[in-house]
């Protein structure tokens, strides 16, 4: 009997042992916090990384495997990457990105950088979207830019060679579905920090800037000049956005609602979200529709060319006159500050490039 | 030996019961404090915003697009003088109808207070001695050539002028900076909000109101044809903001 017993053990325990070597790699995911920078550190609030989404290193990987992988495409032919190109700061050169099929969107890709400090997470031109991660599904389905379904690209994913054994290093398992997908993408786009600009370096004393530079800051800073201040960020705010959603004068008309088409307030039409004035040398076109191709176009229209609307913001003055009037030495002045703001070392990053 | 041991545990325990009761009385209450606003008799909301429907004392039509502004040090003295400071410092976001309700985290005794206030915006002992991160992310800053710190108010809106226009205006409160000369010179634009004497029982909710149209009105007559923007650097607009601010803000009632 005791023999019996002996041997059943035995039995049990080598199949327990045989089980546990099935196992696929094991779920052991390296933390990876985000470096933040210290102007960051110092002058704002932290970064919103989700609960149930940390970084880690293997989340990162993966996540930028899948950026730059055209097979989250229903052709295979166009990736994240493509429309947020490393050398435009993540944007698109183009006003309006092509998608698959050669439609094109109606505004211009924006940037991505800094996005984890987007502490109202509400993302696109328009906000329309809550969260990075439900941002990375919406590219996916869109007709005008990848125009696959979720199904499609889970299948792909499941059968490829390597992701499979990617998502189990990262979530534990080599079930693939679109939230893991958006949660790897998400993790790589948060670690897209850029904070080594000329005037980074100037507010850590580092380097000098300019007498140009330093009078462009003082245009930006000036509320009877550029006042740029009160929408675009200061040596307070390394954001350099203050992420609210504004009329800046653009038109009379709108042709294009945004925020209002989101919210169904016809006192946000016309609003898009500031953008962050960081890596302006990489991000051109300019405006929600890239309709300015120089930064000249940009400080002109804030001068000179304001139009007057119903929902114009407050913080858009003299309209009567189209602007603030900045002098021509103002203006080429703001534009080398603006310009200061501009990080080479973010966009020639390999640890954000297909390398 | 038994009975004296059990004698000697029964008071010991007594001791320290009768101990805990008298620390109980010893009652501590939180305060919140609650902010709403009016135009007059009018409440407003941010519901009521984006809309050209007010008039003010210098008759006239305006919306309003924006308010958010900053108290801090809500302090309580008692009849003994004893002066009680709460902890923090809020930013009231009515645009975006948060933090209308302000609960510091720290508690003051239950009693008689004969006094209670708050700053309306920073003294400059908390503009220039710290760096808030809070107010950084919200862009709270004032440039460094207004002398740095904070804002104390941001009060937006759209008003028709006296060419039948309507035009943007920007109220924006800060400390008071005159740039014009060789040395920049500053007053002191702050100022002290007394809601006046009341009596803490328990956790105790002041609802205090901000009527905005004294912004425009009392003592000094607001003409927003004249003063609408780029009132920052404007010396003499900041000390009317200061004169009119004394009589915006009213304790309305106190719950319980």
């Amino acid at each position: 009997m005791k023999t019996w017993k002996f041997y059943i053990s035995i039995f049990f325990i080598s199949s327990n042992i045989a089980c546990s070597n099935k196992d696929e790699t094991p779920y052991i995911p390296t933390p990876s916090p985000l470096n933040i920078p210290e102007l960051f550190e110092n002058n704002i609030l932290a970064p919103i990384i989700p609960v149930n989404n940390p970084q880690t290193t293997e989340g990162v990987l993966l996540g930028k495997k899948l950026f730059f992988d055209p097979i989250l495409s229903q052709d295979n032919s166009l990736a994240c990457a493509d429309c947020h190109a490393a050398e435009n700061a993540f944007s698109d050169s183009n006003r309006f990105s092509e998608g698959i099929d050669g439609s094109l969107g109606n505004r211009n890709s924006m940037p991505l950088f800094n996005l984890a400090w987007n502490y109202d997470e509400k993302f696109f031109w328009d906000g329309n979207t809550f969260s990075l991660e439900h941002q990375a599904f919406v590219p996916v389905t869109d007709p005008a830019e990848m125009k696959s379904t979720w199904n499609q690209v889970e299948q792909k994913l499941q059968q490829h060679q390597e992701y499979p054994k990617l998502f189990q290093q990262a979530f534990g398992t080599s079930i693939i579905d679109s939230t893991l997908v958006t949660k790897a993408i998400a993790q790589f786009e948060r670690t897209l920090i850029s904070s080594n600009s000329k005037f980074d370096k100037y507010l850590l004393g580092e380097v000098e800037l300019s007498p140009q530079e330093l009078n462009g800051f003082n245009v930006f800073m000036d509320e009877t000049r550029g006042d740029c201040f009160h929408c675009h960020g200061s040596d307070k705010n390394p954001l350099w956005t203050d992420q609210i959603f504004h009329n800046n004068g653009l038109d009379e008309t709108f042709s294009d609602l945004g925020l209002g088409l989101i919210t169904g307030d016809p006192a946000d039409n016309g609003k898009f979200k500031s953008p962050s004035l960081r890596n302006l040398a990489f991000t051109a076109p300019y405006m929600h529709d890239g309709r300015f191709t120089t930064l000249e176009e940009v400080i002109n229209h804030y001068s000179k060319g304001l139009k007057n609307s119903s929902t114009i913001d407050p913080l858009m003055k003299k309209v009567a006159q189209g602007g603030v009037s900045l002098t021509a030495q103002d203006k080429a002045d703001l534009k080398a500050f603006l310009l200061a703001l501009s990080d080479y070392e973010f966009i020639s990053n390999p640890a954000f490039n297909n390398q | 030996m038994i009975k004296a041991l059990t004698f000697t545990f029964i008071c010991f325990i007594s001791f320290y019961s009768c101990s805990e009761d008298k620390d109980d009385k010893v009652t501590q209450a939180n305060i919140t404090l609650n902010f709403n606003h009016s135009w007059n008799n009018t409440p407003v909301t941010n519901m009521g915003f984006n809309t050209v429907q007010f008039i003010n004392e210098n008759g006239e039509e305006l919306s309003i697009t924006k308010l958010r502004y900053l108290i801090s040090r809500i302090s309580l003295e008692n009849t003994l003088g004893e002066k009680f400071t709460l902890n923090g410092y809020n930013l009231v976001d009515v645009t975006n109808n948060s933090n209308l309700s302000f609960t510091p985290t720290n508690t003051i005794p239950t009693g008689t207070y004969n006094k209670v206030s708050f700053i309306f915006g920073f003294n400059n002992e908390d503009n220039y001695n710290n760096n808030y991160q809070d107010l950084n992310s919200a862009s709270w800053f004032v440039p460094t050539m207004l002398g740095g710190g904070y804002h104390y108010m941001q009060l937006e809106g759209k008003f028709i002028d006296n060419t039948e226009t309507e035009t943007g205006y920007a109220y924006h409160a800060i400390r008071a900076i005159d740039n014009s000369g060789t040395t920049p010179v500053f007053k002191d634009t702050f100022f002290e909000v007394n809601l006046g004497e009341i009596t803490i029982s328990n956790d105790t909710q002041l609802n205090i109101n901000m009527n905005i149209a004294e912004w425009f009105k009392n003592p000094k007559t607001w003409d927003l044809n004249i003063l609408n923007n780029m009132l920052m650097p404007n010396f003499d607009a900041q000390i009317l903001m200061f004169e009119n601010g004394q009589s915006v803000f009213k304790l309305k009632s106190i719950n319980p």
